[in-house]
Formats: structure tokens, sequence, C-alpha cells
């Protein structure tokens, strides 16, 4: 019998299991895909809002602003990058000023410290920005975060802690037997005493199962450009320093133009509603089309150093607000469903809440004794001194062999992420934990070595190594050469 | 800190031709920097015929060709290290770079040349619509996991792009057993060249479409299928010419690019050939750094590469011997109408000089057109060509004698033949 | 026999050939043009390149080539030969992989310097 059994390992899932972990607790994570983060956690804009924008009051509100003050320790910890470099919500058009005020007041009620700016200070910011901006919400606390390492360090802070995590194992059916629950998998079946629904696109098919709920989750798609890190080793100002949005709508947040912490540009998302939830595909209407909306605030943004288009479904909740409570019928069955912008940012404050509040109460589990917040730090050698790490490669001299030349990624950082108790185990999630890949040529040059690092390190052969999902082999066969 | 006359970065053609074009100068305090495993970089997976046919006379494979180098390099001892990879270069020339048994070291060189060749523009360079899919990739990831490791990445193959890599993975896989449903290619012209066309298409029957480019992508896991349109002439496709085809890949060969980022983070100017500006003698601005090869421009035959990298050793050389001549002037270089980029961007005058070399490359595929050389709009050159093509560079010399003055810019450009 | 307007493929240089029925060939810019023209439309010749497995080497597989152009009509013969072939390192540059492939005369010889490790 498990304590919890967690559906889901997005940023939502993945932090409720490091939550739980500092109580003695048998906790089972269940995640469909082949890594932690494989879904919303990973294709979104990478930002942790200050919490300005949400309705004064609401789930979104509170756990934004709990989530954004949390980041700085959470991300230390965890050995996660973020910079709280600000975000800047612009006015474009004179009309558009009194918007900004009263965001200014909503930014107030909501204890999120905002300026509005002047024509001038902004421009002073930001150089790159359109002259015709007519001022800006500058709010200090918003920030840029690794969407990739937050939560897959989150769950390896789990682990580490005593949390199970079954990977590429789909949750059927959830049947509530009084005293506990049964949970039927693909694979098996469980016995858990409480489930929690982060199940994030699907998080409303499993509410169902306890419930007639009167609120659904539309898949809403976001398609995005990413840049190259061309001014990350340049002298002098950034591109862009903070964040940059146009005015929110009804549609979301807008389309932003952003640094990535690992000095990438993205720019994006568009947002339209879609029927299937596994529907990422771009187009180039689409995408002409944020590319406009983004010139317009940024107009020199060099789209000729363009390496990747992406898109992200968000689980947008029919009642636009985050849904954190126990089910209606069956309160050992909690719901944490909706989550969409802001929604990382929330997730380290979602996962405190829903552990300390909703699953502490039922089960009055003693603290961990073994807890520990930290995982062990991820060595970059790039980061550190001639002296460092000239003294880490003579220690382990993978750590001076470079497998991604793009992003500079060393074998020894390889090593590490497939050594951790988080698996690692396809071509993809070994990019989210390294960054290997990510880079102009896309894995040109080092996926070859890639494929042949995983296979050794799980002893099947190249052809068995999966780019991410199912069915997404690289290479399909041996040609045919010799006796064989 | 390490003190070398001479650095190279890359190990591959261009760098050994560099080393040798030096070392027959005089220079002996060489060291080549190469990231990979063996000397002779992407010769080594291009195992088909056709190279050196200017070099040495007769029709070598990829990795003979290399060899011919790689035995000159160990001839002259001239040092290498292999599985270096350079982090980063500084204004005054100090390399640093990293391997296995040296750890991270920093070299202060006297001079540099840049040779670290280029890299494909994938997928993701040209976000094509639709899914992001395992199976798509590029001519030279294909051709590398065939090549060097033995493995097929697919069995139903189209590809796009008809640059030479993909037009000889065309036949690569066929021969191997795959299936090549066909070839597209954006442009109204093929990009690679005629004699591929020939021997990896057609001997094989796969059928070329021009004008026509992937406009879908389809594939949760692996490629699925494949949507072609043919497109107007704003490269755009045309609603209601889709065609389905069932593929497991999707095979890239949609152009090279520089692979210039240590130059350019040093604030280097590019050319609009990506890579850095040099003048006449393949130095950049900051004397003493060098660059040729593919970093520097991307080539079609790996002749033109050692014959430029060897020019390039020699004059890192003459850099070093002092006996670099004072430019008693400079001219910029601009490529005018019809020409895509010209190399060198600048020449600088000095009393060496006799004549200049150009290499460039047209826009577009033309016929009977002049190639025309103007300083101050008054035409000092010209060239009649009766057929020029984008994928072939064009490689042409301009008596110093000709100048009309010695400052005042060069425009090359393509213009029509009055009937 | 017909006349054929072809493309050269001796050289990278690609020239349009201009083959009559008598076999004279124009728009050759080289001899070795004027030899291909002839050959292409009497009997069309290509080289084979492919790779050998190959033990005890760095890389699995060796690099070869056919010595001399075979007949276009023997191209997959001679790759199933060259597929069914197993070697051991060391291997140098010209060494004879298989002897007379596919009956044309021809050998199949090694295109890279392998050593044994």
């Amino acid at each position: 019998m498990h304590d919890v059994i967690i559906i889901g390992a997005g940023a939502v899932g993945s932090f409720i299991a490091r939550s739980l972990s500092a109580y003695k607790l048998h906790t089972l994570v269940i995640e469909k895909e082949t890594d932690v983060g494989d879904v919303t956690s990973m294709a979104n804009s990478a930002i942790a809002h200050s919490g300005y924008d949400p309705v004064p009051g609401t789930n979104k509100a509170k756990f934004n602003v709990l989530g954004n003050k949390m980041m700085p320790e959470v991300c230390k910890d965890l050995d996660v990058e973020f910079e709280m470099n600000g975000t800047l919500t612009l006015a474009l058009y004179e009309e558009q000023l009194p918007t900004l005020k009263d965001l200014a007041e909503r930014a107030k009620l909501n204890g999120v410290e905002a300026h509005i700016l002047s024509k001038e200070e902004v421009l002073e910011r930001e150089p790159n920005i359109t002259k015709d901006v007519k001022g800006a919400l500058f709010c200090p606390t918003g920030g840029i975060v690794n969407p990739f390492t937050l939560t897959s360090h989150a769950m390896e802070n789990a682990l580490d802690n005593g949390v199970e995590l079954h990977l590429m194992e789909a949750v059927l059916n959830v049947e509530d037997k009084g005293d506990h629950f049964i949970v039927k998998t693909d694979k098996a079946e469980y016995e858990a005493k409480v489930v929690i629904n982060a199940a994030g696109l699907s998080s409303d098919k499993f509410a169902k199962m306890m419930d007639d709920i009167t609120w659904h989750i539309t898949p809403r798609k976001g398609q995005y450009y990413v840049l190259n890190h061309f001014d990350k080793d340049l002298p002098g100002k950034k591109f862009v320093n903070s964040v940059v949005f146009p005015l929110p709508s009804e549609k979301g947040k807008g389309i932003l133009v952003s640094r990535t912490t690992s000095g990438n540009y993205i720019v994006g998302p568009s947002s339209e509603p879609v029927d299937d939830i596994s529907d990422v595909s771009t187009d180039s209407m689409t995408l002409a089309n944020v590319k406009a909306q983004a010139t317009a605030m940024v107009p020199g943004i060099p789209f000729g150093e363009q390496i990747r288009v992406y898109a992200g479904n968000r689980s947008t909740p029919s009642n636009h607000d985050f849904i954190i409570e126990p089910s209606k019928n069956h309160p050992h069955f909690i719901n944490v469903a909706g989550i969409e912008s802001p929604g990382l940012v929330s997730s380290p404050a979602i996962g405190e809440y829903v552990a300390n509040e909703l699953v502490c109460p039922i089960l009055k589990p003693e603290k961990n004794p073994n807890f520990k917040k930290t995982i062990r730090p991820y060595i970059r050698p790039l980061n550190l001194s001639l002296e460092e790490r000239n003294a880490l490669i003579k220690k382990n001299p993978d750590f001076g062999e470079m497998v991604c030349n793009c992003e500079r990624v060393s074998l020894g950082e390889i090593e590490d992420a497939l050594n951790r108790s988080l698996p690692c185990m396809t071509i993809k999630a070994l990019k989210k934990r390294t960054r290997a890949g990510f880079g102009k040529c896309q894995g040109g040059f080092c996926q070859p070595n890639v494929i042949r690092l995983l296979s050794k390190h799980y002893g099947v052969t190249p052809m068995e190594i999966l780019y991410d999902k199912a069915d997404s082999e690289i290479v399909l066969s041996e040609a045919t050469k010799g006796a064989k | 800190m390490e003190y070398r006359d001479l650095v190279i970065i890359g190990g591959g053609s261009a760098g050994m031709a560099a080393a040798i074009g030096a070392y027959n100068e005089g220079i002996k305090d060489i060291l080549i920097l190469e990231k990979g495993e063996f000397l002779g970089g992407i010769l080594n997976q291009c195992i088909h015929n056709g190279f050196g046919l200017t070099e040495f006379k007769e029709e070598l494979t990829g990795p003979e060709f290399a060899s011919r180098f790689i035995e000159q390099i160990k001839e002259k001892g001239i040092e290498f290290k292999l599985h270096s990879f350079v982090t980063d270069i500084s204004k005054d020339k100090v390399i640093t770079y990293t391997s296995k048994e040296d750890g991270v070291v920093m070299v202060q060189a006297k001079a540099i040349v840049m040779a670290a060749g280029c890299y494909e523009r994938n997928a993701g360079a040209i976000g094509i619509p639709g899914d992001r899919p395992a199976g798509v990739l590029t001519a030279g990831q294909a051709q590398l996991f065939l090549n060097e490791y033995g493995y097929m990445t697919g069995k139903k193959v189209f590809i796009l792009g008809s640059g030479d890599i993909g037009l000889i993975m065309a036949r690569r896989l066929t021969l191997e057993g795959a299936k090549v449903l066909g070839v597209a290619e954006i442009c109204a012209w093929s990009n690679g060249l005629n004699r591929n066309m020939v021997q990896c298409l057609e001997d094989y029957g796969i059928p070329l479409y021009l004008s026509h480019t992937v406009s879908k992508v389809i594939g949760k896991g692996r490629l699925e299928k494949i949507v072609l349109s043919k497109v107007d002439d704003k490269m755009q496709p045309i609603p209601g010419t889709e065609k389905e085809f069932e593929v497991d890949t999707l095979i890239l060969s949609i152009g090279l690019l520089p692979n210039n980022d240590l130059l350019n983070h040093l604030g280097i100017p590019t050319s609009r050939s990506r890579g850095s500006l040099v003048n006449d003698k393949l130095e950049t601005c900051v004397p003493g750094i060098f660059s040729c090869g593919n970093v520097l421009h991307v080539h079609d035959l790996v002749d033109n590469v050692v014959e430029e990298a060897r020019e390039a050793g020699k004059n890192a050389a003459i850099y070093l011997k002092g006996e670099e001549k004072k430019a008693t002037s400079e001219i910029e270089v601009i490529a005018g109408d019809g020409i895509g980029y010209v190399v060198p961007g600048k020449v600088a005058i000095d009393e060496s000089l006799e004549n200049i070399t150009f290499k460039f490359r047209v826009r577009k595929p033309s016929k009977n057109v002049y190639i025309q050389y103007e300083q101050n709009g008054n035409v000092i050159k010209k060239v009649l060509k009766t057929a020029i093509i984008p994928s072939e560079m064009e490689i042409q010399k301009l008596p110093r004698k000709q100048l009309a003055d010695e400052s005042s810019p060069i425009t090359i450009k393509m213009v029509a033949k009055e009937m | 026999m017909e006349e054929r307007d072809l493309i050269c493929i001796v050289c990278p240089r690609g020239c349009h050939l201009h083959v009559d029925k008598d076999l004279n060939v124009t728009g050759n810019f080289c001899p070795r043009g004027a030899v291909y023209g002839k050959q292409e439309v009497t009997n069309p010749t290509r080289v084979v390149t492919s790779t050998v497995r190959i033990d005890n080497a760095e890389l699995p597989l060796c690099p070869v080539k056919t010595k001399d152009p075979i007949p276009k009509g023997k191209i997959f013969e001679i790759m199933s030969s060259i597929n069914k072939v197993e070697i051991k390192a060391p291997v140098h540059i010209g060494d004879v992989i298989i002897k007379d492939v596919a009956g044309t005369g021809v050998d199949v010889i090694a295109c890279r310097n392998m050593e044994k490790i």
C-alpha cells in the first residue's frame, strides 16, 4: 500500500513529490512519458512571473506570488538557473497608459513590487524596444528560470529523499475502495491511501473518475521561436535585458520576447485552442503572426539566428483559475488541475501547499528525518575558474572532453546526468539535463555520440535509443555488413 | 601558458593544408588543435569519390584525400592534438582549449589560422511546419551514422534540398537498400553539382522536384509522412498542390554555414558568406588572425579549400617572419547586384600585390552574363560567362594594374549581356 | 547510335556534352570528357564506393571502392559482394579487399588506413 500516488511528473507533480518527501511517506509518482517534465513543463515561456497580473484573491495570484518569493531559495537548493531580471509590460499606445495604472494597482493588491516607467526610462533600460513605446510597468521580481532543470531537479531531490518514480507507465483508472484507492495502469495495479491528480492536460479525465465536475481543460497551444545565444559572450548590453510583454489580454499574457537562462532568446507564444492534447505541431502562418507582433515591440529581433521552433499546450481550465482542492465525493483524491501560466513559478508553492495543507491533515505523517532539501550540485566546467577546471579534469578527465560543441557540454557532465537517481533515458532527457544538442547545430554533431553514450550506459543497442516518445528511434537498423 | 608561433584551429582539410603552407615557408613551431578523434575532419565520412582532381590529378575518395594530407603532416613532424576543443580565442591571440589529457590549456600564439569548417543548416533553423518527430535529420548526420558507425537512419526516405551531400546520400542509402522517394528543391534550379544529379539521382531513377518544398512534417514519435508542395515565386507553398509521401526519414540538405562562433565572439565583423571579413591575405581585422576553408565561406570542392588554406598558412608565415608589407591603402570589395557574397571583403594594397583573386557565388543560375568589376561607377573589367550557377563557386583574378585607383571600393556585379 | 546530350561526371566541373551518331563528342573542357562521352553512350561505367565491416579497428567500418569504373549494370551485384565481406585490421589504402569483384576484372580496394587496436 502506497501512502500517496501522484499521477503526472510535470513541474507540479515533481514539486508535490519533493514537498511530500519531507515526510515519512511511501510516495509513488506515475508518469506516462519517457521523462519528467516532458509536456507542458517543457514547452512554455520559462518565466518566473512576479505575480502582478492575476486577479487578486485567486489561486493564481496566491501561488504565483508565493512561488515567486520561493524561487531564489528553491533554485539555489536545486541548482537551477534563475535570474531575477525583471519584467516589462509595455504600453505601445497612449490609450493603453490607463491600463498600466490599473495593472500597477493590481500588483499592489497582490503584494508585488511594480513601477510605472516613462518612455525615456524604458528606452534607457531597453534600447532595442520600439521608439513608439509610451511607457511600461516594470516588475523587478519577475525573472527567467530553466524550466527543464526546475522540474527534473525537484524530482531528483524527491527521489533522493525516498520517493519512487515510474516512467512510461500510463494510469488507466482510479477506483475508490473506501479506505484506499486502486490505481490501475497499463503495467500494474497499485493501492494508495491518497491520490493526487497532477495530470496536466489530462487532469479533467482523472477528475471525472471521481466526480461530475463542472470544469474542463482546453489544451491551448503556444508556438515559439528559439534564437541562438548570439549576444551571450559579447561584451556590453544584452539585446533584451528584462522579459518584454505586451499588455495582457483575455487570451493570456501575449507574445513576449525573452532571454533564457542559457542566453538564447525565445519569442512567443501564440494562443490557439486545440482538440488533441498531443498536437504540438507548428505552422508558418501562426509563427509569422508571432513574428509580426514581437517585432512591433522589439523591431530588430535577429530572426536569422533562429535555431528551432516549438509549441506547447497549456492546460487552460474553463473556470480560469488553478484548481487545487480535494474531490467533492472522494476527499482523499486531490485535484491539482488547470495549472496554466503562471504555473511554472507557482509549482514550488503548490507543492508545499498540497503536501502541508492537504495531504498532512489526512495522513498525519512524521517528518522524514533524512530529508535533504538540496541535490548534489551539477558540475559545469565552463562556470569554473581555470584552476578549478584543471583540478576537476585531473580527478575525472572526462570533464576535459567536449561532447556538445555548440553548448559546450563535456563528457563528464553527460556521465554525471546519467548516473543520478532520476533516470535519463532519452536523447531529449539528456538534452534537458545538460543542454547537449540544444545549440545551433541541433545535435547534428553530437547526436551520434550521445546515442552511443546512452546505449553504452543502458546496455542496449543504438536502435533502442529514443529521441523522446515511444517509436522515436533515430537509427532504425544496422546496415547489412559482414557475415552476420 | 604555452607559447607557439602558429596555432591552427581545426585539423580537417583546411587546417592541415594551412599547416603545410606555413611549414613550407619556414615556420616549424605549429600546433594543430582538432576536436575530433582523427585528423581529416568531415572527409572521413565522405567515402564517395570525386576529390583531388586539381590537387592530385586523380579521383580520390574523402578518406584517401585526407590520408594524403595526414601523411604530409606526419612526415613533416607538425604537431597536432586530437580531442582538443577550443573554447575561446582572445584578441591578443590567447587560445584556450580543453582535452582529457591536457586539461584546460591556454596557448599564446603569435598567429592563428581559423580552419574550423562548417555545420549544416537544420530543421530548427528553417522551422519546417508540422510535428517534430524523430527521423528528420541532416544529410551529414545520416552520412556519419551510415558510413562511420554502420547504422541506417531509415528505409523509406525523402530528401529536402538538392545540396551535394543530400544527393550523395540519396545514392548511398539506395545502395544500402533504402528506397529514396524523391528530392525536393525550393529553388527553380538544382543546388548540387551537375555530375551528382546524373550519378546520384538519374542513375537510380530518383525524381527531383524543383520549385517544391516540404510544407508539413507528420509523425508523433517517428516520422510517418511528409507533405510536398509546389512553391510560388516567393517560395511560398501553393495551396492545392500538396502531395503526401509515406516515409520514415526526411533528410535535409539545405545548406552549410561557417562554424565561426570563436571569431564572431571576438567581435570580428562577418561578411555575407557568414564567415569573418578578411582581406586578400585572408587576414581578419585582427593582425595575425587568418581564416580559410569552410569557416570562411562554404566551398564546393575540397581542392579549392586546400589551395585557399595553403595560402592562408603561407600568409601567416609571412606575418610571423615580419615580412608582411605595409599596406598603402585599403579597398573595400562589395558584392553588388546578382552576387551572393565575395571573398575577400577588403584588399590591402601593398608593394607585393600583383593580382587580386576573388571568390564569389552568383545568386541565381544565369546565361550570357558579364561579371563586371566597377570602381566609382566605371567598369574596370568584365568577364563574359555563357553559363554561371550558384552551386559552383567562381574564382576570378583582377590584375592590380586594372584598378582605376587604389582607394575606391570595387563592386562586383552580374549584368545581362546585351544581345 | 542516337545523338545524345550528357552531363560529364568525370569531374565536378560537369560539362554539357553532345555526342553525335558517329560518337564525336563536343562541349568537353578536357580530353577525359570525350572519353567519358563515348563510354557513356556505348558502355556506361561508374566507380562504386561503400564500406566493409572491419574487426579490431577503432571504427566498425572501412571505406572501400572499386579500383576502376565498373559497368553500371553491375552496381547492385557488387554491393551485395561488398556487404558480405568482413576484414580484420590492420588494413592500408590500396589493399585488395575483393579480387575481381562480380567477374568485372576490377578489384575492390581499401580507402583508409586502419590500424589494429
